[in-house]
């Protein structure tokens, strides 16, 4: 394999993994925007996604039609009820504990999910599958391309959403300025809980997606994978939802590539060596708006 | 309502104080003699005494100076590794000078990493900050876990964990780390210097017109806290006798941060009581096992929506002030009538 190929196919790889990557980013992005929280549980939504998927196919034997809905619409509930039940209380609150009780909802999704399903790890069932496409010298498999245009039509379906709805008119009406939405008759309660369903809409995506590359479903799946995302979306700049997609390929391919070159086992480490810079040279992130400070 | 005090002058608080710490400390030896604190049981007070170092640590930098570290597990992990690396090779000296020496060896190997992560961090504030401390703590781990490669021979021997660490952390040690740590923060905040931290959290542009070198002071505060961290480090690596750079992840550095907040930012005896608490609580959930750690997130969850600002909130214990609240009720009148701030 010629120099090119390998390149093309590593960035096909990366794109993969990115696209999953910037699917769960957008969820911590949009959050961010809105309520100014950290939602250190949205990794763990993604797990509860992928567990749905493996108790759909698996367990009851449906088509993966059936498994792929019942993520996505099983994670957009579970968000709103999160938010309801754990963070709506909590809005007037210093943000700090707001962030404590985001990682406790984590602990206890993830523990739920052990007590439940066990400790190892799950291998998925198959949820599309198709034959390899060659492009010249270069062997796409079917699940990146699936995955790539699954994730591009999300954040372009996600971009109309926002821009061109009223619902999305409102959701950028509250990110900008709470108050003021609030009296112009823009219900507030509910554009939180509509961005955190789609928020976690996406998570459900992005599992369904990360099952079809690595087929394994364990309870703690959802640290390293929420930690890489939200890395995603601080690069692309937090609250910012094109900055979301970019940080997310962005870190997709930079770690396809640090493994090529043979750099695996510090994979984790440029990613957040990357993080670190940028946050050094521009905080706000690459798509993130100045913030001036008021005294 | 302003209740009736007797003002207790300065040296007498330091002697009520230290027989206070002394009689603890007979009752914990006079109990383990008597064998009502059994091997088992010193563990878990060993335990304990390490994470309410750690809880009191990161509670300087975010209770007093108001800023939210996420990497605190990286300056244990860097005290650990460094007072476990030295005690591997201090064999020849006599235990107690080798004890003492890993405690220094890690604090200030866990201060100078305080201070080269402290001065870019600290540049950030809120979420950024939080943000990049958590890749720091992050990078840290994953460094540890692979710079034998890099280097060509074994230092910190990455995954396979660094063993054979000599088992010194007694009672008596951690005991003493816990008493020193915590009367070192106590009165760094009592001081000139805690007071211009305290501003800091309070209005940081306000502190700075008011001519304090608010990076100065934040740096001295982060690489403080990094220090008692590392303390709490060689504690730990003489508690395990082996280290592995999985047991400095994220989670850690998030167990902390939940004692520090389920006791109540700011309040030291509140990181004390979370820190017993949180330590504690897991062991006494054994019987019910495949349910505690639910119980445990519950727990944190309802916390944080019935009493938001930790147990304690802001409130801080004192013998002074408990032995002059007293003596003011016994007396009866206005003796002094000052309320005694320590």
């Amino acid at each position: 394999m010629s120099v090119l190929s390998t390149v093309v196919s590593q960035f096909i790889n990366g794109l993969q993994s990115g696209s999953v990557y910037a699917l769960i980013a957008l969820g911590y992005s949009m959050v961010y925007g809105i309520i100014m929280l950290l939602n250190f549980a949205h990794g763990d939504i993604i797990m509860v996604g992928a567990y749905l998927v493996w108790i759909t196919m698996s367990i009851l034997g449906l088509p993966p039609a059936v498994g792929i809905i019942a993520a996505i619409v099983g994670c957009a509930l579970l968000g709103v009820f999160i938010e309801k039940i754990a963070y709506t209380p909590l809005r007037k609150s210093p943000r700090l504990s707001l962030l404590i009780t985001a990682i406790g909802v984590s602990f206890f999704l993830q523990n739920v999910a052990q007590l439940i399903m066990g400790a190892g790890s799950k291998t998925m069932p198959t949820i599309v599958s198709g034959p390899n496409v060659r492009l010249g010298s270069v062997n796409l498999s079917f699940v990146a391309i699936v995955t790539i245009v699954v994730a591009l039509v999300s954040m372009a379906v996600l971009t109309i959403l926002v821009q061109k709805t009223k619902m999305g008119k409102a959701m950028r009406a509250v990110s900008e300025d709470m108050g003021a939405a609030q009296l112009m008759g823009i219900s507030v309660n509910k554009t939180i809980s509509f961005t955190f369903a789609i928020g976690s809409a996406l998570a459900g995506i992005g599992a369904v997606l990360y099952s079809c590359a690595y087929p394994q479903a364990s309870p703690t799946m959802g640290g390293m994978l929420g930690l890489k995302a939200f890395v995603a979306a601080v690069l692309g700049g937090i609250g910012s939802i094109p900055g979301a997609m970019i940080g997310g390929f962005a870190i997709g391919v930079l770690e396809a590539f640090v493994s090529a070159v043979g750099l695996s086992v510090w994979k984790e480490g440029v990613v957040f060596a990357i993080l670190i810079l940028v946050l050094l040279i521009k905080p706000t992130g690459i798509m993130g708006r100045e913030i001036k400070e008021k005294v | 309502m302003k209740k009736k005090m007797v003002h207790i002058p300065m040296p007498w608080r330091y002697v009520i104080n230290a027989a206070a710490i002394a009689v603890i400390f007979l009752i914990f030896m006079v109990l383990s003699s008597a064998g009502v604190i059994t091997n088992y049981y010193s563990k878990i007070l060993m335990l304990i005494g390490i994470n309410m170092i750690l809880a009191v640590s990161l509670n300087l930098a975010t209770g007093y100076l108001g800023q939210l570290p996420l990497g605190h597990a990286g300056f244990m992990a860097v005290g650990a590794y460094a007072s476990g690396i030295f005690m591997r090779t201090a064999s020849g000296l006599p235990t107690g000078l080798a004890v003492l020496l890993s405690i220094i060896i890690a604090a200030v190997v866990a201060g100078i990493f305080g201070f080269l992560i402290g001065i870019p961090a600290l540049r950030l504030k809120g979420d950024y900050l939080a943000i990049i401390t958590l890749g720091f703590g992050e990078i840290i781990r994953v460094v540890l876990l692979n710079i034998d490669s890099v280097l060509g021979f074994n230092f910190t021997y990455g995954a396979a964990s660094l063993k054979n660490i000599p088992k010194t952390t007694t009672f008596t040690v951690t005991f003493l780390c816990v008493v020193v740590v915590c009367f070192f923060i106590h009165t760094m905040m009592k001081s000139r210097q805690g007071r211009a931290i305290l501003s800091i959290r309070e209005n940081e542009i306000a502190a700075e017109s008011c001519g304090i070198k608010t990076t100065y002071y934040k740096t001295m505060a982060f690489v403080a806290s990094a220090a008692f961290a590392g303390v709490a480090g060689s504690l730990y690596a003489g508690y395990l006798g082996i280290l592995n750079p999985a047991n400095f992840g994220f989670m850690k550095s998030i167990e902390i941060l939940v004692m520090v907040v389920l006791g109540g930012m700011g309040s030291m005896i509140g990181s004390l009581l979370s820190a017993t608490v949180l330590s504690a609580l897991p062991e006494m959930l054994r019987a019910f096992s495949d349910y505690r750690m639910v119980a445990y997130s519950l727990l944190l969850i309802l916390v944080m929506i019935f009493k938001p600002s930790g147990l304690m909130g802001t409130y801080d214990f004192s013998f002074t002030r408990l032995f002059g609240g007293l003596l003011g009720k016994k007396t009866g009148d206005s003796t002094v009538g000052k309320e005694s701030g320590e």
